[in-house]
C-alpha cells in the first residue's frame, strides 16, 4: 500500500465549506487531510463519522466515506462501523458538547473498550451551532447566553476523562499549529486502540480568543510545552525551563537556577502504563504551568475489534455447527412420520 | 390395591409454581420437552416475577410455568390449569385464579406451616378455604421431607438437598401423565456432567417422586393424553426469542452478509442477545452496548459498513432508540429493530406481556418518519418474520420494526424445522457501477436506493441525518424536502408487493370477523374454532403486516357484517384501522392486565356482539 501517492487534494470533497471565516476548523481539516494523505491507506478504507455541531459537518468536506449522524452518538456509530469491518480506518470528528455532554456515556465506553479508531475532539469551550451557550468544558463563572451571571459548575478536562476511562492514547494540539496537529494525528493513526486527540479550537464568532493566552505569540514559548517521547520536558524562549517531579507534584524549574541541571529535567515517556505523570501533565494550566501538547500518552493494550475477531476465529476452528441448517437441527429434535394430516409449522386457518 | 382411575383428555394444562428460587422454570421446561418428544403438541407460558429475589415465601416471589399439551393442535398454554403444582402457600395464593374449576392441586405439605402461611398473608390455617378451593381435589405430598429422606446417604448439606425438591415434583407429575424419565435423566446427566454428586442426587429424587406417585396411586387419577396428529418432518421445541435470533441468522446466511447485533439487556428481549452471542461459530458479531441508544447507533454504523444490522429491545428501549431510528430512515440504511413488547408505560410490567407499543412503532419519532412494521404471531413464526424483516430491510433499504411480545418471546411450541434453502431469496441492493452511483439514486419500481459501503473503491460518498438531494449534498430546498418526504413514505408503501394477501380463517364472508395482530393469534384462533364448532358464524383475519397493510384488507373487511378488533392494549390497532381503512364500524375487545387473553373471555365478547 506504500505506493499510494495521495496529496491533500485527494481528500477534499466538492462541497463548499461553510464554516465561518476565520474558524479554527479550517486548520484542523487541513491537518487531518495532510495526515491521511501520508498514511498509505487507500482512500476508500477511510470512514469519517461525526455527531452534531459545527465540527461535525466535517465528513461533508472529505472525499472519503462519511456519515454525519446524530448528536452525541458518533462514537457509538463508529464502534459499529469498526466492528463490522475492522480493516477500515475510522475517524470520529466531534466537539466538546457532542463528546462530553450529550455523548459522554458513549465517549467513555468507547475509550474503555479500546476500539482501534481516532477521535478528534474540537474543544472551543462553547456551543457554536446553537449560537453561544456554555459547554461542559467552559470554566466556572463563564458568562454566556444561558449563563448570564456566570456558570456555577466546573468543567471537564477531556484528558482526565480519557485517563479515567482507561484510555490508551491521548494527544493535544491547537488549531493554529498545523505541523503539531499533523504529527499528533499521525501518532493517533499509528496507535492501535482508541486515540483521542483534543484540539484547542477557536470559535471566532461566539468564543473568540478563548485560547489566546496560550497562543499569544509573545508568550507562546513560555506557555506551551510540546512533549516528545524520549525528550526532556523543556520549554521557554531560551528552552531553559523544564519540569521536575518534586514531592509527588510537578514543578517548573529553570536550568542553572538553584543548581538545576538539564539532566534533572523529566524525560517524557508516553509509553509508561502508569498514568500518574500523564494525568499531571494533562492537568497543567496557566499561569503556574505551561499547557502540555503533543502525544501525552500512548500505551498498548488489547484492542476490542482485534479481540472480537480472534474470538470468532478461535470458536470457528473447533465448532461443530458450520451453518444455520446444522444449528436448527442441533439439540433435541424428533421425527414425526406416518401422519397424513395435521398441522404444518405455520398452522394458520385450519 | 385400588384401581388407578385413568382419565383420557383432549388436552391438559399444568401449572408449576413455587418460590422464584425453587427451579419451577426448569421443571416446567423439562416436562414440556419430554412431552413434545412423546409427540404431543404443546404451548408453554412462563409467568415469573420481575424481582429475581423477592422475599422468599411471599406472593410477590412466586414464579410459575404453564404448559398445555394435547393430541390436537394446541395454540395456547391454556386459560386455566387442570393441575397446579404448588411448592408453598404463596404459590397457591398467587395461582388460585388460574385454576380450572375442580382442578387438582398437588402441594408440598411440609411447607404449609404457620410461618409460610403468614408470609403468604393467610389469615387462618386453612389456606384452601380462604381461597374458595375447598372442593378441589388436593394431593398433599411431603415433598421436602421425602427429598431429605431420599438424599440422606449422599452427605449433602441441607441447602443443596432442598435445591432438588423440584425434581421430586417433576418425577411425580411425569408419573401422573405417563412421561418416561429417560429424557430428564439424560438432561441432568449432561447439564451437571462435571458434578457427579449433583447428577446422582437429582436423578435419585426424580425417580423417588415418580415411584411415590406409582405407589400412592389410589389417591389420584392418572391423565392420559394421546400424541397429536401432526405433519411429518423433523421437529424441535423453540421459544419466540430463540426463533427470532435464528431467523436473523438464516437471513444473514441467505443474503451472504455478516450479522451484527447491537443491543442492551432488557427484559424480556435479552434472550435474543444471549442466543446470538452464543453463535460465534456462525460469525455473528454481538455488541453489548453501554445503553439502548448505543445499541441502535452501533447497529446503524454496522449497516453503513455493510452488515445485516439488528438491534433488539423492549418498549422503554424502543423509546430511547427513537431518534436513531429517524437517522436510519433519513440515511435509508437497512436495519432490523426487534421490540419484544411488555406492559407499559415507563418500567410498567417488565415480565408481563402487552401489545401497547404498536403506535410507538408506527409513529413514535420526530418528523415524518415512516418505517415498515411487522409482527410475529406464534413463538415459532418469530423465525419467519425475523427473516422477512431482514429481507425487506436489505432489499428496500429501509428500517423495519418487528413486534413480538413477552408471551411469544418466552412461550414455546414444537416447530417443524425448515431448511434455509426453502426460504425466500434475499438480494441486498449492492451498488455495482461506481461511475453511475449516486447515494440517493433510486430503483424506479421500489424507490430503494443503492447500498455502497466503506471499502468499496470508487463509491466514496457522504450521508447523514440532514435532508439531502440525490447526490448526497445537504439541501434545504423546500421542494426537495416535500418530494423526499413523499418518497420515503411511498417507498414503505411499495413494500406491499412483498406482503401476502390477508387470509380469512373460517368462511370468506359472514356475521363477525375477528381481527387481531401479533401474539394473540393462538388465543384468537382457538376462540374462533370453538365458536364455529358451536355453529356460530365467526371468522378470523390475523395481521402480521401492519405497515403496509395487505392489499386486500379493505376487500376482506367489506365481506363481514361486524368487525371486532381484539388486542392487548386500549385499541391501538383499531384506531390505526379507522384511519387507514375508514368506512367500517370497528368493535373492540381490549385487555391490559399483563396477561394473554383467555379463550373464555374472548368468547364472551364475541358472543355478546353476535347477540346485539
Amino acid at each position: 500500500m506504500t505506493d499510494l501517492k495521495y496529496t491533500i487534494k485527494d481528500f477534499k470533497s466538492e462541497n463548499e465549506i461553510r464554516w465561518c471565516a476565520g474558524c479554527g476548523d479550517f486548520a484542523i481539516i487541513n491537518a487531518v487531510q495532510r495526515a491521511m494523505a501520508g498514511l498509505g491507506i487507500p482512500r476508500e478504507k477511510f470512514a469519517v463519522i461525526s455527531g452534531i455541531g459545527c465540527s461535525s459537518r466535517f465528513p461533508y468536506y472529505m472525499s472519503t466515506y462519511g456519515f454525519h449522524t446524530i448528536h452525541g452518538r458518533a462514537t457509538a456509530v463508529a464502534s459499529g462501523v469498526k466492528a463490522a469491518n475492522p480493516e477500515l480506518s475510522v475517524w470520529v470528528m466531534t466537539g466538546d458538547g457532542d463528546s462530553m455532554a450529550i455523548g459522554g456515556n458513549h465517549f467513555i465506553h468507547l475509550i474503555r473498550r479500546n476500539f482501534d479508531m481516532n477521535v478528534v475532539v474540537f474543544n472551543n469551550r462553547i456551543y457554536g451551532l446553537t449560537k453561544g451557550q456554555y459547554s461542559p468544558t467552559s470554566e466556572r463563572g463563564f458568562v454566556s447566553k444561558t449563563s448570564p451571571f456566570g456558570t456555577v459548575e466546573d468543567p471537564f478536562v477531556p484528558g482526565q476523562l480519557v485517563i479515567g476511562a482507561r484510555g490508551t492514547f491521548f494527544g493535544r494540539s491547537i488549531d493554529g499549529n498545523l505541523k503539531l496537529s499533523q504529527s499528533v494525528l499521525e501518532g493517533a493513526a499509528a496507535h492501535k486502540g482508541t486515540s483521542v486527540v483534543e484540539v484547542l479550537q477557536n470559535c471566532v464568532i461566539f468564543n473568540n480568543g478563548i485560547h489566546a493566552a496560550i497562543t499569544d505569540p509573545n508568550h507562546r514559548a513560555d506557555r506551551q510545552l510540546i512533549l516528545e517521547h524520549g525528550k526532556p520536558m523543556l520549554f521557554g524562549e531560551e528552552n531553559d525551563k523544564g519540569l521536575i517531579f518534586d514531592k509527588g507534584k510537578l514543578k517548573v524549574v529553570k536550568i542553572g537556577e538553584n543548581g538545576v541541571k538539564e539532566s534533572d529535567i523529566l524525560v517524557h515517556d508516553a509509553c509508561e502504563e502508569d498514568p500518574t505523570l500523564h494525568l499531571a501533565l494533562i492537568n497543567m494550566k496557566l499561569p503556574d504551568f505551561p499547557v502540555a501538547f503533543g502525544v501525552i500518552r500512548s500505551v498498548s493494550a488489547p484492542v476490542y475489534d482485534v479481540e472480537m475477531e480472534a474470538q470468532i476465529e478461535e470458536v470457528q476452528q473447533t465448532c461443530k455447527i458450520k451453518n444455520v441448517d446444522q444449528l436448527l437441527r442441533s439439540g433435541n429434535t424428533w421425527e414425526v412420520t406416518g401422519n397424513e394430516n395435521g398441522k404444518g409449522s405455520d398452522p394458520k386457518c385450519q | 390395591m385400588k384401581e388407578t382411575k385413568v382419565i383420557e383428555l383432549e388436552e391438559v394444562a399444568i401449572r408449576f409454581s413455587g418460590d422464584s428460587g425453587d427451579g419451577m422454570q426448569l421443571t416446567g421446561t423439562l416436562f414440556s420437552d419430554a412431552t413434545a418428544l412423546l409427540g404431543n403438541d404443546i404451548s408453554t407460558f412462563p409467568d415469573y416475577p420481575s424481582e429475581i429475589r423477592a422475599p422468599q415465601g411471599t406472593v410477590g416471589g412466586v414464579s410459575g410455568f404453564q404448559v398445555q399439551f394435547g393430541h390436537k393442535q394446541i395454540n395456547t398454554p391454556g386459560d386455566y390449569a387442570h393441575v397446579l403444582v404448588a411448592m408453598n402457600p404463596a404459590a397457591v395464593k398467587a395461582n388460585a385464579r388460574f385454576m380450572m374449576r375442580g382442578g387438582t392441586i398437588i402441594y408440598d405439605s411440609d411447607s404449609f406451616n404457620e410461618k409460610n402461611l403468614a408470609k403468604a398473608n393467610f389469615k387462618t390455617d386453612d389456606p384452601f378455604g380462604e381461597l374458595g378451593l375447598e372442593d378441589y381435589p388436593k394431593i398433599a405430598v411431603p415433598i421436602t421431607s421425602l427429598t431429605q429422606e431420599g438424599l440422606k446417604e449422599f452427605g449433602l448439606d441441607n441447602k443443596s438437598i432442598l435445591r432438588s425438591k423440584n425434581m421430586f415434583a417433576l418425577g411425580l407429575v411425569c408419573w401422573m401423565f405417563n412421561r418416561p424419565l429417560e429424557f430428564v435423566d439424560e438432561f441432568i446427566r449432561s447439564k451437571f456432567k462435571k458434578k457427579p454428586v449433583v447428577v446422582e442426587s437429582n436423578i435419585k429424587v426424580l425417580h423417588d417422586g415418580y415411584n411415590y406417585g406409582m405407589n400412592m396411586q389410589h389417591m389420584t387419577p392418572t391423565y392420559l393424553v394421546h400424541p397429536a396428529e401432526i405433519e411429518n418432518g423433523t421437529y424441535r421445541n423453540v421459544n419466540g426469542n430463540q426463533a427470532t435470533a435464528w431467523g436473523l441468522l438464516a437471513a444473514a446466511e441467505r443474503a451472504g452478509l455478516e450479522l451484527f447485533l447491537g443491543s442492551y439487556p432488557i427484559t424480556p428481549a435479552t434472550d435474543i442477545l444471549s442466543a446470538l452471542s452464543e453463535r460465534k461459530d456462525l460469525g455473528v458479531k454481538t455488541f453489548q452496548a453501554e445503553d439502548e441508544i448505543a445499541g441502535i447507533a452501533s447497529a446503524i454504523g454496522a449497516a453503513f459498513a455493510g452488515d445485516l444490522a439488528v438491534t433488539t429491545t423492549s418498549g422503554p428501549g424502543l423509546a430511547l432508540k427513537s431518534e436513531a431510528i429517524g437517522l436510519a430512515v433519513m440515511a435509508e440504511l437497512p436495519l432490523v429493530i426487534v421490540n419484544v413488547q411488555r406492559g407499559g408505560p415507563s418500567t410498567g410490567l417488565p415480565t408481563k406481556t402487552e401489545q401497547s407499543d404498536l403506535l410507538q412503532a408506527l409513529y413514535g419519532r420526530n418528523g415524518e418518519s415512516p418505517v415498515v412494521v411487522l409482527s410475529a404471531s406464534t413463538p415459532s413464526d418469530c423465525f419467519y418474520y425475523a427473516y422477512m424483516a431482514s429481507k425487506i430491510a436489505l432489499e428496500r433499504m429501509v428500517p423495519v420494526i418487528l413486534l413480538t411480545d413477552g408471551f411469544l418471546g418466552n412461550g414455546s411450541e414444537p416447530w417443524k424445522i425448515p431448511s434455509v434453502a426453502e426460504l425466500p431469496s434475499i438480494t441486498p441492493r449492492l451498488a455495482k457501477d461506481a461511475e453511475a452511483f449516486q447515494p440517493y439514486k433510486r430503483d424506479e419500481k421500489t424507490l430503494a436506493r443503492e447500498w455502497a459501503f466503506p471499502g468499496m473503491k470508487g463509491f466514496e460518498h457522504r450521508i447523514g441525518g440532514l435532508e439531502k438531494n440525490v447526490t448526497g449534498t445537504v439541501s434545504h430546498d423546500p421542494e426537495n424536502h416535500q418530494v423526499n418526504t413523499e418518497i420515503r413514505e411511498e417507498k414503505v408503501q411499495r413494500v406491499v408487493e412483498l406482503v401476502p394477501d390477508l387470509e380469512v380463517c373460517g368462511d370468506e364472508e359472514g356475521d363477525v370477523l375477528v381481527v387481531g395482530w401479533g401474539g394473540t393469534y393462538g388465543h384468537l384462533i382457538s376462540t374462533v374454532r370453538q365458536l364455529r364448532l358451536e355453529g356460530k358464524d365467526v371468522s378470523l383475519a390475523h395481521f402480521n403486516y401492519i405497515k403496509p397493510l395487505p392489499k386486500n384488507t379493505e376487500e376482506v373487511f367489506s365481506r363481514f357484517k361486524k368487525i371486532i378488533v381484539c388486542e392487548l392494549n386500549m385499541g391501538q390497532f383499531a384506531g390505526y384501522l379507522r384511519d387507514k381503512m375508514p368506512g367500517f364500524n370497528y368493535f373492540q375487545a381490549n385487555k391490559v392486565k399483563g396477561l394473554p387473553f383467555t379463550v373464555s373471555e374472548l368468547k364472551e365478547s364475541i358472543n355478546k356482539l353476535l347477540e346485539d
